[in-house]
């Protein structure tokens, strides 16, 4: 796939606007039934994860368990949209979660680092979705990218969105390691145009994770993109999203960059861990009006 | 004087925050209240707590509490006697503040020297208690039976109005000794002494978590100390009756542990021992198994 025009497009990065707008989602007062909205919005957005080497299958069958069954004493509660693992507890992940609505996602293209050859990274893609994985998260080539080889990050995109058939694609960009906002963008211009499904911040395993600058950098890429040609893009901040209030101003920065029809799981995603709980304790808090403890919620 | 007098400096007046996860922030309510001398003059304003700086330092306790427990009694004690030299260190400032608040200079120089004695005396404890209260329990099967306490986790500390120093020490020392974090509502009408001590305790070793210390109203925050789920206890000290059933009635949510000291203890030359510890201690029994 050809390149030209798509990073002529690519506006420059305003940094200190982007801090400053950054600063004013913040102040946002959310209260009472929004705030009860957001929380459990966000609770649907979330794709449980669990990426360790010392994952076991057991692990995995607790976390499907979560996932369906987030807290008994609320039965109307939505689940979270994903559970997000690596290729090999894929299968076990299918079999626990069967149809129930939660869909299975792997990391592949060996993540984290993305450091071997693309036929092996196209095959690994290919298994998992064999396996029954119905989202992939893959990694781009940063080394190439900082590089400047722009085609080749363009390609295997391309690639690995030929080999994930019917699987949705999230590509992700792993900003803590392209230093600038400028590179943000550039990096999110190439996904899109490449035929990402999502964008996504961070593997979650490089410092810093997702922050709201560079999702806004991001959310904006996919604005823009919907506006010139209107393809519609979604979003998946990972990483360091750990409690309730930043996951609400990341809604609050969704709403006022997309607008309502991002706010779905379908085009918006929380890659997170220890958010659920957060949330859920959040939520009880707001309907019985008590603090709670993590003691009375399952372990994440 | 004038202001501009060359030999009148205008004095920098002190701000007293809080004391949350060993960080000195202002309450997130932005709101104040008066410390004023006994003959009404304004001494400072301080924060003025709200449940959500309270929800904060739960947090950070419970960050703190496995770190906490998990050091040895000795180690505990160490810190605690380190409590004490700082607070000698300091003690000038501390009388000085007890007494800007309408107790005389004998009587703070007094509770100040009791205070310090109350952690002298628990830090001498803070490796014993353990043994004292431990057992080994006859059983009649082939089990090697015993027990040995443990702390319960996350205290909030309702010390008595007055005396505030005195009264926060003699109820802080014995939960901290036994490995317990805290989180401290102290005096309304005295705080100014108490909200130094957190300077102290910032100088002492103190894991940040361990000690926090919020200013503000009883009448306020006794509610969300008493319902929040993951405080594990309650300490307290003159209490009123209604403020007594409040306490006791929202602690049934969790079954958090409810302990009033009598007044009689707090002021008292004697230190108060034992108990106090072991109040806020749970009791772990574990069956071994050996041959027969």
């Amino acid at each position: 796939m050809s390149l030209s025009g798509t990073l002529a497009n690519t506006p420059p990065i305003d940094s200190v606007g982007v801090a400053e707008r950054v600063a004013r989602f913040s102040t946002r007062s959310i209260k009472k039934t929004s705030k009860m909205e957001a929380l459990k919005l966000a609770l649907s957005m979330i794709d449980l994860t669990t990426l360790e080497g010392k994952d076991t299958e057991d692990k995995v069958r607790r976390l499907c368990y979560k996932a369906r069954h987030l807290h008994v004493d609320l039965p109307d509660l939505p689940t979270v949209a994903a559970v997000c693992v690596y290729p090999t507890m894929v299968k076990v992940a299918r079999e626990e979660l069967n149809d129930c609505g939660v869909k299975v996602a792997a990391v592949a293209t060996s993540f984290p680092s993305g450091q071997d050859d693309l036929s092996l990274r196209i095959r690994q893609t290919k298994g998992a979705v064999r396996h029954g994985a119905q989202e992939i998260d893959m990694v781009i080539s940063r080394g190439r990218f900082l590089a400047g080889d722009y085609q080749y990050v363009t390609d295997e995109i391309v690639a690995v969105k030929e080999a994930c058939g019917e699987a949705h694609l999230k590509v992700i960009l792993e900003t803590g390691e392209l230093y600038t906002l400028e590179n943000v963008r550039k990096a999110s211009d190439i996904a899109i145009h490449a035929g990402a499904d999502f964008i996504k911040t961070s593997t979650g395993k490089v410092q810093p994770a997702a922050t709201m600058e560079v999702t806004l950098v991001m959310l904006e890429a996919i604005r823009d993109h919907f506006q010139e040609t209107g393809k519609i893009v979604g979003m998946k901040p990972a990483g360091g999203i750990s409690n309730s209030k930043i996951a609400i101003r990341y809604l609050v920065m969704l709403r006022e960059t997309l607008g309502n029809r991002w706010l779905t799981p379908k085009l918006f995603r929380f890659g997170a861990s220890s958010l659920a709980n957060d949330l859920l304790m959040q939520i009880v808090k707001q309907s019985s009006g008590v603090y709670q403890s993590s003691n009375y919620f399952s372990i994440d | 004087m004038s202001r501009n007098s060359p030999d009148k400096r205008l004095s920098v007046a002190k701000t007293y925050k809080l004391y949350i996860g060993g960080k000195f922030p202002r309450t997130e309510s932005g709101r104040t209240f008066e410390a004023r001398s006994h003959s009404g003059d304004l001494l400072a304003n301080l924060c003025r707590a709200s449940r959500k700086d309270l929800r904060e330092a739960v947090v950070v306790a419970r960050k703190a509490f496995p770190g906490w427990a998990k050091r040895s009694g000795y180690n505990r004690g160490q810190i605690l006697y380190r409590i004490a030299e700082m607070m000698e260190g300091r003690i000038d400032q501390l009388v000085n503040e007890v007494s800007s608040q309408g107790v005389s200079p004998q009587k703070a120089l007094k509770e100040v020297e009791t205070s310090i004695e109350r952690f002298v005396h628990y830090a001498g404890w803070a490796d014993k208690y353990a043994q004292v209260h431990s057992s080994v329990n006859p059983v009649s099967s082939s089990h090697f039976n015993f027990s040995v306490p443990e702390p319960m986790g996350i205290v909030g500390i309702i010390p008595p109005n007055e005396p505030s120093l005195l009264g926060l020490a003699t109820l802080l020392a014995p939960a901290l000794a036994g490995g317990n974090v805290t989180i401290s509502l102290v005096s309304e009408t005295r705080p100014l002494a108490p909200a130094t001590f957190a300077e102290i305790l910032h100088s002492s070793d103190v894991p940040p978590g361990v000690v926090n210390i919020l200013t503000g109203f009883r009448k306020e925050l006794l509610p969300d100390f008493s319902t929040h789920m993951d405080v594990n206890a309650i300490l307290a000290a003159d209490l009123s009756t209604k403020e007594k059933k409040l306490t006791e009635e929202n602690s049934a949510l969790n079954l958090k542990r409810v302990v009033h000291l009598p007044s009689k203890a707090i002021s008292a030359t004697d230190n108060p021992g034992l108990s106090p510890i072991l109040s806020l201690q749970e009791t772990k029994t574990t069956w071994h198994p050996i041959g027969t």
